[in-house]
C-alpha cells in the first residue's frame, strides 16, 4: 500500500499528490512515470513523475480529472493509500549538455515540464519556460516555474492574465527576438506538441516531446502504447515517453487515443451516478 | 485387475454454446469415482517412461497407484515431492507431447490420463485438506528470484524447500505471470493460480509485486543488498508485430494486450472493473498458437458473432495444444489455414475495417523441417473486420538484459545459460523460463527453474 502523505488542489481540475515510495523516489529522474491502481477492480493508470524527493522517500504527482479512475483518486485524502504504485518507469529524459533550451507546457503538461526545467536549470542551462492555459484560474505551478527558469512567459488562451496567446506564438515572438535555442522541450496535449513541432521544424531546433498513449503494463509486455516514430513503431513506455517531435506521427497518435472514449464515457457516467446516489441517500 | 478400456474416463465439460458465452472454466474435471476408475488404467510398468517425459519427474504411477486405491492426499504429497504447482500442470500442460506420449498405453488405445488425474489429486487437496505445508527451517541465506511465474515460483520453491531465505520480485501488481495475464480463466481459474501460489508462500516464499526489476532496482542492487545468488525467470513478454501496413490503426491488438487486459484486469466484467477493452463483430487474430486459441476464445466469449483463426501453415503445423484447437473449433471458431495477412484496411477516422490476405501453398520443407508456406498468386482477397489480435510470438523483454552488465544474450533477446544449470554469463546470476527459450510452455519454464535451483544450491554452498 502506498500512502498519500500530501494533497493539494492546484484549481478545480488539477490535483497535485505526494505518495510514500522510497525506493521510487531514491531512482526516479526526469520524464519518468508511474503506473498506480487505486483498488481491486481499478485500472492501471500512467501518470508523469512531477518531483520527488529523495531523502524524504516521496514521489509527488499532478493529475488533472478527466475520467472516473482520476475522480476517485481526487476524492481520497492525505493518509488514505493506493493499492498499487509502480515505477520509475520509462527512460529518463537527456538533458546533459546544452546551453539555451525553452521549456513549454500546456496545461497539466506544465506539471511534466516543471521536472525538465528544474533539472536543466540545475545543469546550468539558460532556461526560458512558457506554460499555456484557457484561462488565468487553471495557471498551475507558476511559482515553482519562476523559480527554476531564467525567463517565465505564462500566456491564456483568452488573455485573462494580461497576456493573451498560444504558447507557440510565444516561442516563434522569442525565435525571432534572436534567442537562439539548442533545445525546445515541449509537453502538453497532443495538438499543442504537434504545432510546436511544426514551428521549431522550420527553424531546424531539435524538439523534445513527451508522448501519453494509452498504457496498461507500462514495462513493454503489449504495445498498447505504440506510435509511430521515423517510421518505426515506438513503444512510449520503454522507449520513451520523450520523443524527437519532429519524427512522431502525431495524426495517428490522435486517433488512438480515441479507441476507448465510448468505454470511458460509460465508466464515468456510472461513477458519477453512484455519487449522485449516494448524496441521495 | 487393471482397467483395461482402451480410452481414457471421459472428463465433463460445459456445452459448447453454453460455454462460448462465459469465462468460467470449460472441462469440469473428475469425481473421486471417475478418477479411481482412471487411476485403474494404468499399469504401473516397470519402466516408467512417463516420469521421463515430464520436465520435473513427477512420479507418476507412484502417485497414480495411491489415486487407485483412494489414498488422495498421499498422492498430493507425492505429486509435490517434485511438482510446486501440480492444479496449473494439470490443466495447461501439452501432455499429449510430454508423459502421456510415451505412456505404454498408447502402444494399443489411449494414454493413461495423466493430466487429468494430476488436476483431480490438486482440486481434491485444495477443496479438502485445510493445513497448510509445514515451513522449512531457514538457513538465513537470501536468493532472489525475479518474475514470479512458472520458472520463478518453481526455482522458488524448491530454493525454500532446502531452506534458503526466497524473495520473488514481481513487476505487475499480482504474481504469477502468464498464468495471471496470459491463459484465460476458462482454461485456468484465477482464485485456483492464487491458492497454489499460496501454498509456495507457505513454504517461507516472500512475494514483493509492484517491483520492476532493471528499473527500481537492479540485479546488481539485488547482489548488493545480500542477495547470495539471482534468479532470471522474467519471462518473453514482448510482443511480435507483422510489419505490415495499417498495424497502428484502432482496434489491433497484440495478443499480450487483448489478454492482459481481459485476464489481469478482468475487462470482461467492465464496466464493474474499470479496464476497457474493445471487441466488434468481426475478429481475426493471426497465429496459431495457445495464444491465438486462447485470444480469439476470448473474443468469442466477449460476443463477437465470427472469430477466424488466421495462420499461415495448415493445421497439422499449428503449435497449440490439440485440445485447445477441438475445443476452439467446437465453440464456433473459424479456421482460416494457409492464409497470410498482407495488409490491415482502415477507415478514414482511423479504425480497422479489414484485412487483405493472401492465400498460401506448401512448399518444399525449411531448416526447421516444416514445409515452407508460399503464395499463391491472385488469390489476394479482402476480409471484413473490426478486430485483428496478433498473436505470432513474443520474444523477451530487454528491460533486464539492458540494465545487466556483464550478461550475454542472444541476438533475438534470449539470455544465454549452461543447459544443465541455468547459469548466465554472470557469477551468481541464472536464469531460466521463457526469458532463456523464447516464449515455450508452462511446464518446460518450471523443469528450467527446478535445474536452476539445484543449481543455486551447489554455487551458494561451493562459495560460503
Amino acid at each position: 500500500m502506498f500512502k498519500i502523505v500530501k494533497k493539494q488542489v492546484l484549481n478545480p481540475q488539477v490535483v497535485l499528490m505526494s505518495i510514500d515510495a522510497p525506493l521510487i523516489a531514491k531512482k526516479a529522474e526526469p520524464g519518468q512515470f508511474i503506473i498506480f491502481r487505486i483498488a481491486e477492480g481499478g485500472e492501471r493508470i500512467p501518470l508523469t513523475i512531477a518531483d520527488y524527493d529523495r531523502e524524504v522517500g516521496t514521489v509527488t504527482i499532478i493529475y488533472q480529472i478527466v475520467g472516473k479512475t482520476t475522480r476517485e483518486l481526487s476524492e481520497m485524502n492525505e493518509g488514505d493509500s493506493l493499492l498499487d504504485f509502480v515505477g520509475p518507469l520509462g527512460v529518463a529524459s537527456h538533458l546533459d549538455g546544452y546551453k539555451k533550451v525553452a521549456v513549454i507546457g500546456g496545461g497539466l503538461g506544465s506539471a511534466i515540464a516543471y521536472p525538465q526545467a528544474k533539472k536543466l536549470h540545475s545543469l546550468g542551462a539558460e532556461v526560458h519556460a512558457i506554460t499555456g492555459f484557457r484561462n488565468k484560474d487553471l495557471i498551475i505551478l507558476e511559482e515553482e516555474m519562476e523559480k527554476v527558469s531564467n525567463k517565465l512567459i505564462v500566456a491564456t488562451d483568452d488573455g485573462s492574465n494580461g497576456n493573451k496567446g498560444f504558447v507557440t506564438n510565444v516561442l516563434k515572438q522569442l525565435i525571432d527576438e534572436g534567442n537562439k535555442y539548442d533545445l525546445v522541450i515541449a509537453i502538453g496535449p497532443l495538438v499543442m506538441m504537434k504545432a510546436v513541432s511544426n514551428l521549431t521544424r522550420e527553424y531546424g531546433i531539435k524538439t523534445l516531446v513527451s508522448m501519453n498513449p494509452v498504457m496498461i503494463d507500462g514495462t513493454g509486455m503489449c504495445g498498447g502504447c505504440r506510435l509511430t516514430v521515423g517510421g518505426k513503431t515506438k513503444f512510449a513506455c520503454v522507449d520513451g515517453p520523450d520523443f524527437d517531435g519532429h519524427e512522431v506521427d502525431f495524426d495517428e497518435a490522435m486517433r488512438r487515443q480515441n479507441m476507448y472514449k465510448k468505454q470511458e464515457k460509460e465508466s464515468t457516467d456510472i461513477h458519477v451516478c453512484r455519487l449522485g446516489g449516494a448524496k441521495n441517500a | 485387475m487393471p482397467n483395461m478400456s482402451l480410452t481414457k474416463v471421459k472428463m465433463p465439460e460445459q456445452e459448447p454454446d453454453i460455454r462460448n458465452k462465459n469465462f468460467k472454466e470449460v472441462a469440469l474435471g473428475y469425481d473421486e469415482k471417475m478418477a479411481i476408475e482412471e487411476a485403474q488404467r494404468c499399469l504401473n510398468c516397470k519402466h516408467k517412461p512417463c516420469v521421463s517425459g515430464c520436465p520435473v519427474n513427477v512420479k507418476i504411477p507412484e502417485f497414480i497407484q495411491l489415486v487407485a486405491e483412494g489414498k488422495f492426499e498421499e498422492a498430493y504429497n507425492k505429486i509435490r515431492e517434485t511438482n510446486s504447482l501440480p492444479a496449473v500442470c494439470g490443466r495447461v500442460c501439452p501432455q499429449e507431447s510430454q508423459c502421456e506420449m510415451v505412456c505404454v498405453r498408447t502402444n494399443k488405445g489411449e494414454s493413461v490420463g495423466i493430466g487429468r488425474l494430476e488436476r483431480f489429486v490438486a482440486d481434491w487437496y485444495m477443496q479438502n485438506v485445510k493445513s497448510s505445508v509445514n515451513k522449512p527451517e531457514s538457513n538465513g541465506v537470501k536468493v532472489a528470484v525475479v518474475g514470479s511465474g512458472p520458472a520463478g515460483l518453481t526455482c522458488a520453491g524448491d530454493l525454500a524447500k532446502m531452506g534458503y531465505q526466497v524473495t520473488i520480485f514481481e513487476a505487475f501488481h499480482v504474481p504469477g505471470g502468464v498464468l495471471m495475464y496470459g491463459i484465460p480463466e476458462f482454461r485456468l481459474p484465477k482464485a485456483l493460480v492464487q491458492q497454489e501460489i499460496q501454498t509456495v508462500k507457505d513454504l517461507g516464499v516472500d512475494i514483493q509485486t509492484n517491483m520492476v526489476i532493471g528499473r527500481v532496482l537492479s540485479v546488481e542492487d539485488l547482489k548488493e543488498q545480500g542477495y547470495k545468488a539471482v534468479f532470471i525467470g522474467s519471462g518473453a513478454g514482448l510482443p511480435s508485430f507483422m510489419g505490415i501496413p495499417g498495424e497502428n490503426y484502432n482496434g489491433v491488438y497484440s495478443a499480450n494486450e487483448f489478454l492482459t487486459r481481459i485476464n489481469l484486469m478482468g475487462a470482461y466484467k467492465f464496466p464493474s472493473t474499470d479496464t476497457p477493452v474493445f471487441v466488434g463483430k468481426n475478429v481475426a487474430v493471426v497465429g496459431g498458437g495457445n495464444v491465438a486459441m486462447d485470444a480469439a476464445r476470448s473474443a468469442k466469449r466477449l460476443g463477437a458473432e465470427n472469430v477466424y483463426i488466421i495462420y499461415r501453415r495448415s493445421e497439422a503445423e499449428m503449435p497449440a495444444r490439440l485440445e485447445e484447437v477441438h475445443h476452439a473449433k467446437e465453440e464456433g471458431i473459424i479456421f482460416k489455414v494457409l492464409t497470410n495477412p498482407k495488409q490491415i484496411l482502415g477507415t478514414e477516422d482511423g479504425w480497422v475495417k479489414g484485412m487483405e490476405c493472401v492465400e498460401m501453398e506448401l512448399g518444399e520443407p525449411d531448416k526447421s523441417g516444416r514445409r515452407r508456406p508460399v503464395e499463391k498468386k491472385g488469390s489476394e482477397h479482402v476480409v471484413d473486420l473490426e478486430t485483428v489480435i496478433i498473436a505470432i510470438g513474443q520474444s523477451p523483454n530487454p528491460l533486464i538484459s539492458s540494465t545487466t552488465p556483464g550478461l550475454d544474450i542472444q541476438s533475438w533477446g534470449g539470455i544465454i545459460v549452461e543447459e544443465e544449470t541455468g547459469a548466465t554469463s554472470k557469477s551468481g546470476v541464472y536464469a531460466g523460463g521463457d526469458a532463456v527459450t523464447g516464449a515455450a510452455t508452462v511446464i518446460l519454464a518450471m523443469g528450467a527453474g527446478k535445474k536452476a535451483a539445484e543449481a543455486i544450491d551447489k554455487y551458494i554452498r561451493q562459495n560460503q
